[in-house]
């Protein structure tokens, strides 16, 4: 409001203007934001609060904190280069024969056993072994019950599973982890999955997004260039799929794809194929690249076609009448104006894609299976949430980083729905 | 698209060309679902054509999978009829909360967010869309850790307010489009008459928005009956729905009553659809633009 008249404009009531109209503006954007702040409360209780709290398990390494506070506590001063004092191994004594007590002393060995082969035995022998010991000192007898208490490198890899924070899931995440001496090493041959996981999740997205570009292109134009009365028809075509449910059109793929499906059947029929050499199309990658790309084909039709409908046709008259022919019209007047509903609509299928869940798992069979469900999978099946936060955490960063450049692009404002 | 009388030969070839892909793409779009709704109708527990449904038998034909579905036929299951009805009832109860709730606080923060005084549009804008784009598996791990610590996990009230949030999009999203070039003097005229900002947002702004809002509140609703991930997390077997029940059918052994199913929802999306292109146009008529 500063492009308002000189020195000062007084009120009847001495006020300034320039104060009651700032004063105005104030109350109007207060206004405004009351109005967004129950469902700016609600996405963050409901939606933004979990996923952060989420988040913070891929990190979080609780487990020897609760079961030996004063162990990780006295390991902490600790410096790693010789043995522990006495002091740390009466602690040590004392904790163990606790977990023994409360029969928790399997839990601590199973979680020092993830990084160092043998540990659970080190512990579980202990409930013998320390029976025999009364006193101390406690240092000698320990290492005369099992000679690894007398290693250094038991003692750095307790230290080291006892950090409250822990890189190990984001490392595991990477086919990568902590060696005894606490290096980065890669995962043996047979473990690496996950970098193969990601590289082909992300493969399987370019691959959707460039089909449905290259199925959808051809149709958001024919709908763009069409009569209002043909056209408003073929929108609902293309719409109809958006609103039928997830579920009824992966069903109908594998309806359509399975071996004994309808369309093994026709070709069967037409003799294409004999009846032993019906083809396997679902429960492969094929089965998601095919079912994806029809499923996410509206979102990328939806974007082009808002775009392409502003493009003026007497544009590609005048350019014929001009003497260029319908090609060279067709790259230098529609192609280059209709390069932004590319763009928005193909970013949109990545993201999408990037994260998709049902139908791979659907229809995926191994081969088609993307890291979403590698997600489910150690959410549900091996319970390692770790891992699995550490799996999304990835994933929600890149597809948070599609998100941002969708907005600094297309701008959020213009998200289409129908 | 006609062609004009000059086109030579080669561009007749391209435009029928250009068509025949069109067709090709449309067929794709579409053959999915038309595919499923004969197929219903098999009187073989199979999910191809038999030969007699080719032939147009119609002893080929038959609705046993309806009446297995909707719980009046004797049913190959024990009570399968009935484990249907209790998914749809559930699904409906869940929907149509989650739906209020999202179009509620959505509409309201839409008309917040079209005001050109709010603060920190943009960033509050992007969070709020963010349930859409977020990956599903990603919201659903991070509810179920999270409800599961408040004692949300396993109950209505908690899948309610998950599916709420992830329809909130969609609400924002269309009111919004449909209050870009509200005529805002239409406020003031309403003030200046006298009016309070609460009576002019039922008498003034409200009745030109609807259309908008309920396009979003039906987004909001079929997100809600279509969702499966969430409930896979978050709920147990007393908050069945229709989308958990055919997906458990699909990923265990795959019955032909949820082909039944599937015409069924196919019916239901197309009544939707057909409501929300007539409020579009309905929109778009109230606001002065042309129909397109």
């Amino acid at each position: 409001m500063n492009t308002l008249a000189q020195p000062q404009t007084i009120m009847i009531d001495g006020v300034p203007l320039k104060d009651q109209l700032a004063k105005a503006e104030r109350r109007k954007q207060i206004t405004a934001f009351l109005l967004v702040a129950p469902l700016l409360v609600f996405i963050i209780f409901t939606f933004v609060i979990p996923i952060g709290n989420m988040l913070t398990r891929s990190v979080d390494n609780p487990r020897m904190s609760e079961l030996m506070p004063d162990m990780v506590e006295s390991l902490e001063e600790w410096d790693g280069k010789e043995l522990p004092s006495e002091a740390i191994f009466e602690v040590m004594f004392e904790e163990i024969n606790r977990n023994i007590e409360t029969s928790t002393i399997g839990r601590v060995a199973t979680h020092v056993n993830y990084n160092m082969a043998g540990a659970r035995s080190l512990f579980l022998k202990s409930k013998r072994k320390f029976k025999k010991i009364s006193g101390p000192p406690y240092k000698e007898q320990m290492i005369a019950g099992d000679k690894r208490w007398g290693e250094v490198r038991t003692w750095r890899i307790i230290k080291a599973v006892s950090d409250p924070v822990t890189a190990a899931y984001f490392l595991n995440a990477v086919d990568r982890s902590f060696d005894a001496e606490g290096n980065i090493i890669q995962q043996p041959e047979q473990k690496r999955i996950y970098v193969t996981l990601f590289l082909r999740t992300l493969w399987i997205s370019a691959l959707v997004t460039l089909l449905t570009l290259i199925l959808g292109y051809p149709i958001a134009y024919l709908i763009s260039t069409t009569p209002p009365r043909i056209s408003n028809l073929l929108i609902i075509m293309v719409l109809l799929p958006f609103w039928t449910s997830l579920l009824v059109r992966t069903t109908s793929w594998i309806v359509l794809l399975q071996t004994q499906g309808v369309l093994n059947d026709i070709m069967v029929w037409l003799g294409v194929l004999s009846e032993e050499g019906r083809i396997q199309m679902i429960y492969n990658l094929n089965g998601t690249l095919v079912a994806m790309t029809q499923i996410l084909l509206p979102f990328v039709v939806l974007p082009m076609y808002s775009v392409m409908k502003t493009i003026p046709l007497s544009q590609l008259r005048a350019s014929q009448s001009l003497g260029a022919n319908p090609v060279i019209t067709f790259f230098k007047i529609f192609w280059p104006q209709s390069i932004p509903g590319i763009g928005a609509g193909g970013l949109l299928v990545f993201v999408l894609s990037v994260g998709y869940y049902i139908t791979p798992a659907l229809v995926g069979g191994a081969s088609g299976q993307m890291i979403s469900n590698q997600i489910a999978f150690h959410m549900r099946s091996s319970l390692n949430w770790g891992l699995a936060a550490a799996l999304g955490t990835i994933l929600l960063v890149g597809v948070m980083a599609l998100y941002w450049l969708y907005d600094r692009i297309v701008g959020i404002d213009n998200m289409k729905l129908g | 698209m006609s062609l004009p009388a000059y086109t030579g030969t080669l561009g007749r070839v391209w435009h029928y060309t250009f068509l025949a892909i069109c067709g090709f793409v449309f067929f794709l779009l579409m053959a999915p679902i038309l595919v499923i709704i004969p197929l219903s109708f098999n009187a073989e527990p199979y999910f191809t054509f038999s030969e007699g449904m080719v032939r147009l038998d119609p002893e080929a034909y038959s609705l046993r999978w309806y009446e297995d579905v909707l719980g009046f036929g004797e049913g190959t299951g024990a009570n399968r009829g009935h484990e249907w009805a209790f998914a749809a009832r559930n699904s409906i109860v869940i929907a149509i909360f989650a739906t209020l709730i999202a179009t509620t606080i959505g509409t309201l923060a839409a008309v917040g967010l079209s005001r050109p005084q709010m603060p920190f549009r943009r960033p509050i804008m992007a969070l709020l869309i963010s349930p859409l784009i977020v990956p599903i598996i990603i919201t659903a791990a991070g509810m179920f850790f999270f409800y599961s610590s408040v004692g949300l996990a396993y109950s209505h009230l908690g899948v309610v307010l998950a599916h709420a949030a992830i329809g909130t999009p969609f609400v924002v999203i269309t009111v919004t489009a449909t209050l870009v070039g509200f005529d805002e003097t239409l406020i003031r005229a309403s003030s200046s008459l006298g009016a309070q900002p609460l009576r002019t947002f039922f008498k003034v702004i409200l009745p030109l928005i609807t259309p908008g809002i309920v396009s979003g509140a039906l987004f909001a609703f079929i997100t809600s009956f279509d969702e499966v991930v969430l409930i896979y997390f978050l709920a147990d077997a007393d908050q069945k729905t229709i989308p958990i029940q055919m997906w458990s059918g699909l990923r265990q052994q795959i019955s032909p009553s949820i082909l039944a199913v599937a015409t069924l929802l196919i019916t239901f999306s197309v009544i939707l659809l057909v409501a929300v292109e007539l409020l579009r146009r309905r929109s778009e008529r109230l606001r002065g633009m042309s129909p397109q």
